[in-house]
């Protein structure tokens, strides 16, 4: 069952290749793939509910010798919200990318890079792990060049060379763990660094990791590559690297620490936090110098990734929850504010906040799939952004850790601050050409209906916020009891 | 050996980080190789060096006294195919910078952080007013 998330892609990007001309068919596959991707993530998601962590040992090589497939709660739900949004680009991409692009390999590459991703969530073993990250970054390399505008070559290069660095000290630090434990099972490598958790090698391992995911994932003062290269390429690319690439970099910090590192909380847990407060407070500095939507989205995205690296610091089962409800959460809501972004660009033609204007006047449907999502992320109740912060900062009240609730709460009004910009800018003010008031683009129904769709979700989360923070605190507990997973890999063995 | 081993993976790691500070983007290329190169030597001395010793073991005479560890081999291979694919990409994607930019200095390649239609446009103007 979960080895599924990896084949479908697989098998329909392969498809995708062999009707390289005909565009209708490649789109109806690209859609159909993630439509089936989501169905088998809903029912791995009800299954490891219902029955607790599910292991497939690859080739029925018996755990610590073989790859085992490991699909705790936490990697079911990050599975199952890529694949929701997945799925929504992939109708999203219908009108959201232009035809040269979909003529050169969009759609396998959508399909490699969602393998890439859904691999790095089901693998427990650390070598497994490179490989997976190597076929999403590869996959991510090609998206965010193709097109060959000269603003994407170049963030492209960037791109390219800082994950390439990310990916040697990754494998170096793989190398390491391997000299030091014998093993790269993660249960097992678990135990057996629990083994030799007095020494200081372990630390070091754990600051190589954290290095190594913290350049893909964004953090400070790492991030530089990100606001230089994701608003480059098309809105649709942006929107899906934002919600796949950096969560996915985060889900692995949050299982390296709590599953292999838990014992090194004192030191790395200190550096973490500090980190946290700096990238939450300079990716919002960031953004509010920004004209262009895509760049202060970007910048945001660096803003959030602070919070969820906060729950990771402060090391609470509540704090763990609040982050995974944070991950759930941003994903949902950037997307659709990178989406609704889109649409704003496909009706005026442009992403430049001073050309923008006077949108609310005749359009306040689309209006409101930017405001919504948008005062979702700076944290107003009712909506979902609210009850992860809220989360993160009860946990923080129980920690003692006052320093960084307080900056939480600044970073989260200078996100409104932010995002009020957007709004008045884009939304209200007058345009600086009047012919834009007149103007009628139709915006087609394949961005309306993905858009919408997302925009209810991200409103449904924090409706459901109760239930939902229940599953999280769930997926939390298992986390912060390592010997579940454990147990699960390698059998009763031990 | 593993001393000199080590002394190698280090030197490399300093002369790949050395060249990936560069402008040029050809030696950065050659930096992010020699980077793969040291981390590749780094995983090959993730198990002891042996010399002379079965690599496989036979499961009808047990476990030998001394025997050499296949599996950071295995990761090396993996690690080199997948670093060969890399770089392929970087070689062409360099290639094509060149042809869009006109330039292989990383200084000069801002057009991320400042719009360039805008200079473009002065530039025009520039050329008009002439």
């Amino acid at each position: 069952m979960i080895i599924y998330p990896i084949l479908i892609p697989l098998l329909f990007a392969i498809i995708i290749v062999f009707f390289w001309e005909n565009q209708r068919v490649k789109r109806a596959l690209s859609i159909i793939s993630t439509g089936l991707l989501m169905v088998v993530n809903i029912n791995i998601f009800l299954l490891v509910y219902r029955e607790g962590i599910q292991v497939v040992q690859v080739g029925d090589w018996p755990a610590p010798f073989g790859i085992s497939l490991v699909v705790d709660l936490f990697s079911a739900i990050m599975l199952l919200t890529t694949s929701i949004v997945a799925f929504l680009l992939a109708i999203y991409s219908v009108s959201g990318i232009d035809l040269a692009r979909r003529k050169y390999g969009y759609f396998p590459l959508f399909q490699f890079l969602l393998m890439g991703v859904n691999g790095s969530l089901v693998t427990g073993d650390l070598f497994n792990l490179y490989v997976w990250f190597e076929v999403m970054l590869m996959s991510s390399f090609v998206l965010i060049a193709l097109g060959g505008e000269r603003t994407q070559i170049e963030g492209a290069v960037k791109y390219v060379i800082l994950n390439l660095l990310a990916s040697t000290l990754f494998l170096s630090a793989i190398g390491l763990t391997y000299n030091l434990a014998g093993t790269l099972n993660m249960a097992d490598l678990a135990l057996r660094l629990q083994a030799v958790q007095s020494s200081g090698q372990v630390t070091v391992i754990a600051v190589l990791f954290l290095v190594a995911f913290g350049i893909k994932s964004a953090i400070f003062p790492l991030f530089f590559w990100l606001p230089a290269s994701y608003h480059t390429p098309p809105v649709t690319v942006t929107a899906l690297f934002s919600a796949l690439l950096t969560k996915v970099g985060m889900y692995t910090l949050i299982r390296f620490f709590t599953l292999l590192f838990p014992f090194e909380s004192e030191y790395t847990h200190t550096i973490i936090l500090i980190s946290a407060g700096f990238t939450m407070l300079t990716g919002v500095l960031g953004a509010a110098s920004q004209t262009d939507i895509r760049r202060l989205l970007s910048f945001h995205i660096i803003s959030q990734i602070g919070y969820i690296f906060m729950g990771l610091g402060l090391f609470t089962e509540y704090a763990i929850a609040a982050s995974i409800y944070f991950l759930v959460h941003i994903i949902l809501a950037k997307t659709a504010l990178f989406l609704s972004a889109g649409m704003v660009e496909s009706i005026q033609g442009s992403f430049d906040l001073k050309k923008l204007g006077g949108l609310y006047k005749n359009r306040v449907g689309l209006s409101m799939l930017f405001l919504l999502p948008a005062l979702s992320v700076a944290g107003l109740p009712p909506f979902s952004g609210f009850f992860a912060k809220l989360g993160l900062i009860i946990a923080g009240l129980e920690s003692k850790q006052y320093f960084i609730i307080g900056l939480a709460l600044v970073v989260s009004l200078m996100t409104l601050f932010s995002m009020t910009k957007v709004w008045n800018e884009a939304y209200w003010k007058p345009p600086k050409d009047p012919k834009y008031l007149d103007q009628h683009n139709q915006v087609s129904v394949w961005r309306w209906v993905p858009v919408i769709i997302i925009v209810v979700l991200s409103v449904l989360l924090g409706l459901l916020a109760n239930p939902i923070f229940e599953v999280c605190q769930m997926a939390a507990a298992q986390l912060m009891d390592p010997t579940q997973y454990i147990r699960a890999v390698l059998g009763a063995v031990r | 050996m593993l001393f000199l081993m080590a002394i190698a993976a280090g030197v490399l790691f300093a002369v790949g980080i050395f060249m990936i500070l560069r402008r040029s983007m050809v030696k950065v290329l050659v930096g992010i190789l020699l980077l793969g190169y040291a981390a590749n030597l780094l995983l090959f001395n993730a198990a002891p060096l042996m010399r002379g010793v079965p690599p496989l073991i036979d499961p009808v005479m047990g476990v030998p006294a001394d025997y050499a560890d296949p599996v950071p081999q295995a990761l090396i291979l993996t690690a080199i195919v997948i670093s060969f694919g890399v770089t392929a990409f970087a070689v062409v994607l360099i290639r094509r910078v060149y042809a869009v930019t006109g330039t292989g200095d990383l200084d000069n390649m801002h057009c991320t952080d400042i719009p360039c239609e805008s200079e473009e446009i002065l530039s025009d103007l520039e050329d008009e007013i002439k």
